[in-house]
């Protein structure tokens, strides 16, 4: 039999190990430096959208590319047939009342996120402000039938 | 003397469900009892920590080397396919999210399931089997506190840790398939993965999923052990049943755990 002071060092080093593994998942693996809404103080912001493409719950809000917040819900309002978004924007970051949202794409085919650009207001918006200029998702489908239309047309000014 | 014919059948199968109830009574009650006199495990940590010795310190071979291996896998197979996408950046992605949420908790839990999991039933069969459990009983010392308490717990201790650093090896080896030996960029493996691996959604939840199978591999395995027939091929019976009965728990418990946690919301 193995004696004591060896056994209790083996099984120190293995939960060493075991701790060190779930440390390098926390902090190397997952993103621990992205912006967490956990512990954080926000306010909610809606934007109404004609149509949100892809967009998901917890999808990122950005401005300038900088993760300020994410989108909490996404409902249908019955009466304007339009896509209301419910974001949660970190309470350090104040935006002011004019601020634009678009529904923008990372990268060809990537996820979506909105995006905010901020406007010249000197009031901030405050908790549960709806957006007033928004701008839907681009939809791949509709661009290429565009294009193909405008194609179309072409050719057949070509023609007279 | 059975009935022949239909009634026969009807008999024969009344009789497997009833002693099939019977038996996951038992196996309940026994678990209870386990968690009742768990206290022993605790105040006598030596026993305990003799169990993690042998269920975790003596498993961590072939979880590393498993490992290891299952992540380079995962970096050659994941990179031929991501390639012909022209996505082949995502590889960091790929490896720390399969791994992460599903074969890390999975394949460590089928590991030790067939590694301690056999080795808790064997041991414990053949103390049966040879009336050491008798024994003690006639001691007054209690055989579940004593012998199967700190197994039990040995194990559950065991299966997330051992769990996370299949995780974390894995995740080295796709690293190595990728960056080193393919060369894709570094800074691009390590920042996809990050952007893409939640801490809470995925890390904390794969660990979910290993305690779950730790306690549900232990739990069969202190129970086919005490439960088996104390002869040699009784004890051996016993040691087949937990490996096949733990693997198939594993699978239908990670398809319900799966179906609770990731939605796709």
């Amino acid at each position: 039999m193995m004696n004591k002071r060896t056994l209790d060092m083996w099984v120190g080093a293995f939960v060493l190990i075991g701790f060190g593994a779930i440390m390098f998942l926390a902090l190397k693996v997952a993103n621990q430096s992205a912006y967490s809404l956990a512990g954080t103080s926000t306010y909610r912001v809606l934007a109404r959208f004609d149509n949100i493409g892809g967009l998901k719950i917890r999808a990122p809000v950005k401005s300038a590319g900088v993760v300020v917040g994410r989108v909490a819900d996404i409902a249908f309002d019955n009466q304007t047939y339009e896509a209301v978004v419910t974001m949660n924007v970190g309470s350090d970051h104040p935006f002011p009342r004019d601020t634009a949202a678009k529904i923008l794409t990372s990268g060809l085919l990537g996820e979506q996120y909105i995006g905010l650009s901020a406007g010249g207001d000197t009031a901030n918006l405050k908790d549960g402000d709806t957006l007033k200029i928004t701008q839907s998702a681009i939809v791949l489908e509709n661009l290429i039938s565009q294009f193909l239309y405008s194609k179309a047309a072409e050719g057949d000014e070509k023609k007279q | 003397m059975m009935a022949q014919g239909p009634a026969g059948f009807v008999e024969a199968l009344g009789g497997r469900v009833n002693a099939m109830v019977a038996r996951l009574g038992f196996a309940s009650r026994f678990f209870w009892v386990v968690l009742k006199t768990s206290g022993t495990s605790f105040r006598r940590i030596p026993l305990t920590v003799r169990e993690i010795y042998f269920a975790g310190v003596l498993s961590l071979i072939i979880i590393v080397v498993s490992g290891l291996f299952v992540g380079m896998v995962l970096g050659l197979q994941g990179y031929d396919t991501l390639v012909r996408y022209g996505s082949a950046e995502a590889l960091g992605t790929l490896v720390a999210l399969s791994l992460t949420r599903e074969l890390g908790p999975v394949v460590a839990a089928l590991l030790f399931a067939s590694r301690a999991g056999s080795a808790i039933t064997a041991e414990i069969g053949l103390m049966k089997t040879t009336e050491q459990l008798s024994a003690m009983e006639m001691m007054a010392v209690d055989p579940i506190a004593r012998i199967v308490g700190p197994r039990f717990w040995g194990g559950v201790i065991s299966m997330p840790l051992l769990a996370a650093l299949f995780t974390a090896v894995g995740i080295f080896g796709g690293y190595l398939i990728g960056v080193v030996l393919i060369g894709l960029d570094e800074g691009s493996f390590w920042s996809q993965m990050q952007g893409s691996v939640d801490l809470h959604d995925d890390v904390v939840n794969g660990l979910i999923k290993a305690f779950v199978f730790g306690v549900a591999v232990t739990w069969i395995a202190v129970f086919e052990g005490y439960d088996a027939v104390p002869t040699a091929e009784g004890v051996s019976r016993a040691t087949t049943r937990t490996v096949v009965t733990s693997a198939l728990a594993i699978l239908a418990l990670d398809f319900v755990l799966t179906a609770f946690m990731f939605r796709g919301v």
